[in-house]
C-alpha cells in the first residue's frame, strides 16, 4: 500500500461523511418531501447545499470505485468504516451533541475492527489460470504480463 | 404484520446492497487499477471501460434497489431499527459473499474486522 492509496481510503470516509451531513442538514431545513410530488424530489437536487452534498457523494463513489480496483472488498469496507468514527467526533466536538457511553463503545469496536483488517494484505493474490475469464479477473498489471 | 414487512425490507436491503458491492468490486477488478490505467490511456478511456462493464451496470441497479428498499423500510419501521440492522448485517454478508463469489482470502482477521465493525455500528445506533 502506497501513501496515495491510503489517501483514497481516507477520501472514501471523509467525502461520505461530508456528503451525508450536507444532504441531511439541507433536507431537515427543507422539511418533509412527499413521494406524491415527484417533481419536487427531482428539483431538490438543484438547491445549492444539496448539490454540494451530491458532489461530495459523487467524489465518495469515485474514491470507493478506485479503491475497489486495487484492494479486496473485505479490506475496503471495514477500513472505510472510519467514517462512522468521524461522524461521532463531528457530532461531539462540532455539533456539541450528547454522545452516550454505548456510542463511544461502538467507536472503540469499529476502531479495533479497522485495526484488524489494516494489519493484513489489501489484495488477495490471483492465481494464474489458463482460462481466459480468470485472466479477466486479474489486475491489469498482472494481465499485461500474461 | 408491520414487523414482518420491516424485516423483509431489511433482508431486501442486505441482499441487494451485498450484490451491488460484490458486482462493483468484480467490475473494478476487471477494469484494473484505475490510477495506472488513467496514466497510460487517459480518463475518457477509464470511464468508457467502467461504463461498458455489464457487472458495473447491474451493480448500480442493485444499489438503486437497495436505496428504494431502504425508503420502503423506513416507512414501515423506525430508522433506529432499519439503518443499523441493515448496515451491520451487510458488513457480515459482504464478507461471506466476497469469500464465495470473489474468492477473496477472508482469514480470521477479516472475519473479526467485519464482526467488530458490525457490532460497533449497532452500538452507535443505541
Amino acid at each position: 500500500m502506497t501513501f496515495p492509496k491510503y489517501l483514497v481510503l481516507v477520501g472514501v470516509a471523509v467525502f461520505a461523511v461530508t456528503g451525508d451531513s450536507l444532504v441531511s442538514r439541507a433536507m431537515k431545513q427543507l422539511g418533509g418531501v412527499s413521494l406524491h410530488h415527484l417533481a419536487g424530489i427531482i428539483l431538490v437536487v438543484f438547491r445549492p447545499e444539496i448539490a454540494l452534498g451530491v458532489l461530495f457523494l459523487l467524489a465518495f463513489f469515485a474514491c470507493y470505485m478506485a479503491a475497489l480496483s486495487w484492494a479486496d472488498l473485505t479490506y475496503v469496507l471495514p477500513t472505510t468504516s472510519i467514517s462512522f468514527i468521524l461522524l461521532t467526533l463531528v457530532a461531539k466536538f462540532m455539533l456539541h451533541e450528547n454522545v452516550s457511553l454505548a456510542r463511544w463503545l461502538g467507536v472503540v469496536m469499529i476502531s479495533i475492527g479497522v485495526g484488524f483488517v489494516t494489519q493484513g494484505p489489501s489484495l488477495t493474490p490471483q492465481p494464474r489460470s489458463k482460462h481466459s475469464h480468470d485472466r479477466l479477473a486479474a489486475p491489469i498489471s498482472a494481465r499485461t504480463e500474461l | 404484520m408491520k414487523h414482518l414487512y420491516a424485516w423483509s425490507a431489511v433482508a431486501c436491503i442486505v441482499l441487494t446492497s451485498t450484490a451491488g458491492d460484490v458486482l462493483l468490486s468484480r467490475a473494478m477488478k476487471q477494469v484494473g487499477d484505475v490510477a495506472e490505467l488513467r496514466r497510460r490511456s487517459g480518463l475518457a478511456h477509464v470511464l468508457g471501460r467502467i461504463l461498458r462493464n455489464p457487472n458495473f451496470v447491474i451493480a448500480i441497479l442493485a444499489m438503486a434497489t437497495a436505496f428504494y428498499a431502504m425508503l420502503f423500510g423506513l416507512s414501515w419501521a423506525d430508522v433506529s431499527l432499519v439503518v443499523p440492522a441493515s448496515t451491520s448485517l451487510t458488513f457480515v454478508s459482504n464478507a461471506a459473499a466476497a469469500k464465495i463469489f470473489l474468492h477473496e482470502r477472508v482469514d480470521h482477521r477479516r472475519w473479526l474486522a467485519a464482526l467488530f465493525v458490525a457490532g460497533g455500528v449497532i452500538l452507535l445506533a443505541l
